[in-house]
């Protein structure tokens, strides 16, 4: 994954409106936090291959990242503190935020193809 | 002697690593062999490597290929049940239990070392521990193995009192060392989170292991 080009994901989110797309969307603290941190909370959601069309999509600075809303006919998809970004070989936008020390807080990805729930023998 | 094998479940390529390396590497240094069943492939890991180099979607691969190496500092076999990350506690127990006693028979394991549930801090810990340990209740007491149990959580001790397996592992701190290296992309999250604390890490130089005793 690379820093955010703005322009770029743009683009690939308007190439994606109107069609078929799966939509892997995440957040998290990680399982950890309260072992390690006794104040702290885990919290964390993931939905994997919910299947939306969406309208219209807008990617917006806010100044170091990035927050993400798509528009489906009944409602949202949204995502903030989004930061990094890489359309793969499979030609999925993935998106990401990491903390500091480059663990995951934030995911966003599109596909037009099922997202797998295996490693990729290919790679 | 000649009949033993370790089987070793957890649902995490590292799990084993952290939890269980010395204890595994003092197994093959006897000769006795040992298998690992690795729930599932970290794939919703939230360690990336650090600097980043894993995504969400190739997380899985690099996950694989890092166990494959731990395998081979350790000397084990390797087999995935082909759970998702993050899910186990949602799958049918029952199911879980039948599917891990046939692997646990097929193996003629002797022993099964797996995490202790309710006392794992990761959900799919408390999960895949729970389900060995009814996977073995349903085995018939004479062909039973025995089920060591490791314990995560803060303050664990003050519940369950003290560990009956103990091992000083540091004969094979280096083995465990590279074996806990192999696992690149989360080595250092986890480390960086142990390093700031001596205790976390002087624990990874005692492995214990609660048994389990079944009723009947
Ligand atoms: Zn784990």
């Amino acid at each position: 994954m690379k820093p955010i080009e703005q322009a770029k994901v743009q683009a690939k989110i308007d190439e994606f409106a109107g069609k078929d797309v799966y939509i892997h969307l995440e957040t998290t603290n990680g399982a950890y936090a309260s072992h390690f941190d006794e104040g702290a909370y885990n919290v964390g959601a993931f939905i994997r291959n919910a299947k939306v069309k969406y309208q219209h999509g807008k990617i917006v600075s806010t100044g170091g990242s990035y927050r993400v809303g798509l528009k489906i006919d009944l409602g949202w998809v949204y995502a903030e503190g989004v930061s990094d970004f890489e359309v793969d070989e499979k030609d999925r936008l993935l998106m990401a935020g990491h903390d500091r020390e480059g663990r995951l807080m934030v995911a966003l990805e599109i596909s037009e193809t099922p997202f797998s729930h295996e490693a990729d023998p290919d790679e | 002697m000649s009949n033993q094998h370790v089987v070793v479940i957890f649902p995490h390529p590292d799990d084993e690593s952290f939890g269980a390396a010395g204890t595994i590497a003092k197994f093959r240094e006897e000769g006795i062999p040992v298998t690992y069943l690795c729930g599932t492939l970290g794939e919703m890991g939230r360690n990336m490597g650090s600097p980043v180099f894993a995504n969400r979607e190739t997380l899985s691969t690099f996950r694989k290929k890092e166990l494959d190496e731990a395998a081979k500092q350790l000397d084990i076999n390797v087999e995935y049940l082909g759970y998702r990350d993050k899910t186990i506690e949602f799958e049918p127990l029952e199911q879980m239990a039948d599917h891990l006693k046939a692997k646990i028979e097929s193996l003629g394991a002797t022993t099964v070392i797996t995490h202790y549930p309710g006392f794992a801090v990761h959900p799919d810990h408390d999960a895949m521990g729970a389900a060995v340990v009814e996977a073995v209740r349903q085995i018939s007491p004479s062909a039973r193995p025995d089920v060591w149990m490791h314990a995560i959580s803060n303050g664990h001790e003050d519940q369950l009192g003290s560990p009956e397996v103990v091992f000083d592992i540091r004969p094979y701190w280096e083995k465990k060392l590279a074996a806990i290296k192999a696992h690149l992309s989360q080595v250092d999250g986890m480390m960086g989170l142990i390093q700031g604390q001596e205790e976390q890490l002087e624990r990874l130089k005692t492995e214990r292991f609660y048994t389990y005793t079944f009723e009947s």
